[in-house]
């Protein structure tokens, strides 16, 4: 569904990834872990196309995608949940989803993507009238992912989803993104928290400092001694 | 006939009031159309009183020249400006915050110094305007153009194309990868507050009677962003409410002589201090009037029953 080959981004003078390979499958649940400044937040910002690529190419559902701009990568159904929820603060629940369904101008579409989302987070339709800044922290990642869901997406980009959340709200949003995969959307996932990312997913990347280092089925990846020394604390 | 009567109408106010009065008109508009550009989309212009240059001299020119009538003439005064914003936008809209502004300064200033060049707007002697032919008395023309800028002005904000502007302002990023071509949409509303400055410029040549290009600086760029951010960013009724006041205070503060601009420049830094968001920012008028009408607010319409726009762009 989506394939990256020899990646390269620069910021500046600063080498950020240095020619990554990754590909997702449609159905699956994908995680791609790494520690800090490893450049797993670079390679989804590339992706998704607000960040310019310096060189590689990117591939999805067949066409090359490697230098549309963001709204028309989001337009053929990649839809990016970015790190820090980036909510829009001064406007309401419900006016971040319509941002959400920006794409689709079919209004019945629109009446039931509301319908769906406020089905995964009964939260968001009692506070729908709320400014998303009044929201808590795992109220506004709620917001985020109902938002991109809004646009119907094929592949979901998440980017670190359990940040600044409570345990038992990450439990929640790691559940609801599984179930999210269960019905169909293909999910690319980024995680800090490798033992969580590894438990959902079907597939795995381990970046290290712009690296593409080890991949393999998550169950693999959690069993490698490398990766259980170095991400999962043992 | 309707315009012989209104002609009389006008006649009765008292010059000096009638002048305040269609200041008033041209400031809502300049500050309407700052408004959707800084408030609204929150790209910060320094250069807004540049438009109203153009439309002013572009007015000014083809009456002078062609004799144009003048509803023709306001909307060619009107595009020229939009013109202009479409071209300058199209390389600084990509910039964004305080270079934003610095830009749009620049902008302004070197339009200036052409103006102040130029053989067509008689160099630095300006031009004087002779009254236009119009069915209708000019200070009604102004105030009929408020009113349309206006509806206009309320029709985008609750649009579809409205609440992308919004989104652009509070997150760009998150704007973008929701699908919004967020840099056609900074220039085009770059362009519609270009347009509005544009036919605030004409009005006001036609009215004054006389243009310079100093008359357009960077105090009167300032001047219409003080009544935005003091009425309330992103807010119509702040915006029509700041340029009301601003308008009209230093003409109340006429007794104070002297000291009067002093107590201008204080009241300014109190209000800010007091209400940082400006009079009306975050201030729901429908909500005041449901209120004091004792009737709860209902949800206001989504945008897909009033917006005609199809998707894309």
């Amino acid at each position: 569904m989506l394939t990256v080959e020899n990646l390269t981004v620069n910021y500046g003078a600063i080498r950020a990834l240095n020619g990554i390979s990754l590909d997702v499958r449609e159905g699956e649940i994908v995680a791609l872990i790494g520690s800090n400044g490893a450049g797993k937040t670079t390679t989804l910002n590339a992706i998704s196309g607000v960040l310019p690529i310096t060189a590689g190419t990117i591939r999805f559902m067949g066409r090359d995608i490697t230098h549309l701009p963001p709204h028309q990568i989001t337009a053929l159904g990649i839809v990016h949940v970015p790190e820090g929820r980036r909510v829009f603060p001064r406007m309401t629940v419900m006016e971040n989803l319509e941002m959400g369904a920006y794409t689709c101008s079919d209004k019945e579409t629109v009446r039931k993507g509301f319908k769906e989302v406020f089905q995964w987070f009964p939260r968001l339709e009692e506070r729908k009238r709320q400014l998303a800044a009044t929201l808590s922290g795992g109220e506004q990642q709620m917001l985020a992912m109902g938002r991109a869901l809004m646009a119907r997406p094929k592949l979901m980009l998440m980017d670190e989803p359990s940040m600044g959340l409570a345990p038992m709200l990450v439990d929640e949003i790691f559940k609801i993104i599984q179930a999210i995969n269960a019905k169909g959307t293909t999910i690319l996932l980024v995680e800090q928290n490798a033992h969580l990312a590894l438990s959902i997913a079907h597939r795995a990347f381990v970046l290290e400092t712009g690296e593409m280092v080890l991949s393999g089925s998550a169950a693999e990846l959690a069993n490698n001694p490398e990766v259980r020394k170095a991400y999962l604390g043992e | 006939m309707i315009g012989e009567y209104l002609e009389n109408l006008v006649n009765l106010v008292d010059a000096y009031y009638l002048q305040i009065f269609v200041n008033i008109g041209i400031a809502i508009i300049m500050a309407l159309g700052l408004n959707l550009v800084t408030g609204v989309t929150g790209q910060l212009s320094l250069g807004h009183a540049a438009f109203m240059s153009i439309g002013a001299f572009t007015g000014a020119i083809l009456t002078i020249k062609l004799g144009m009538p003048f509803s023709l003439n306001l909307i060619c005064s009107g595009l020229m400006a939009a013109l202009c914003g479409v071209v300058i936008g199209f390389p600084i809209l990509r910039l964004s915050g305080d270079y934003l502004a610095i830009a749009t300064l620049g902008f302004a200033e070197i339009l200036k110094v052409i103006l102040l060049n130029l053989d067509i707007t008689n160099r630095a002697l300006g031009l004087s305007v002779p009254l236009p032919h119009t069915p209708i008395p000019l200070p009604i023309y102004v105030w009929l153009t408020v009113l349309l800028v206006l509806a206009a002005m309320v029709l985008i904000q609750n649009s579809r194309f409205g609440r992308a502007l919004r989104a652009i302002r509070e997150d760009e990023i998150a704007a973008e990868t929701m699908g919004v071509n967020t840099t056609l949409y900074k220039i085009q509303a770059f362009a519609i507050g270009a347009f509005t400055a544009g036919l605030g410029g004409c009005l006001y040549a036609h009215f004054i009677a006389y243009i310079n290009p100093s008359d357009f600086g960077f105090s009167k760029s300032v001047d219409i962003l003080n009544m935005v951010v003091l009425g309330g960013l992103g807010s119509i009724p702040g915006s029509v409410l700041g340029a009301t006041l601003l308008t009209t205070a230093p003409e109340f503060l006429r007794f104070m002589e002297r000291y009067r601009m002093m107590v201008y420049g204080a009241l300014l830094v109190f209000l800010m201090i007091f209400r940082p968001n400006g009079l009306l920012g975050g201030v729901s008028i429908r909500k005041l009037v449901c209120k004091a009408l004792g009737i709860k607010p209902g949800p206001r319409k989504p945008w897909h029953r009033i917006s005609t726009r199809k998707a894309g762009g």
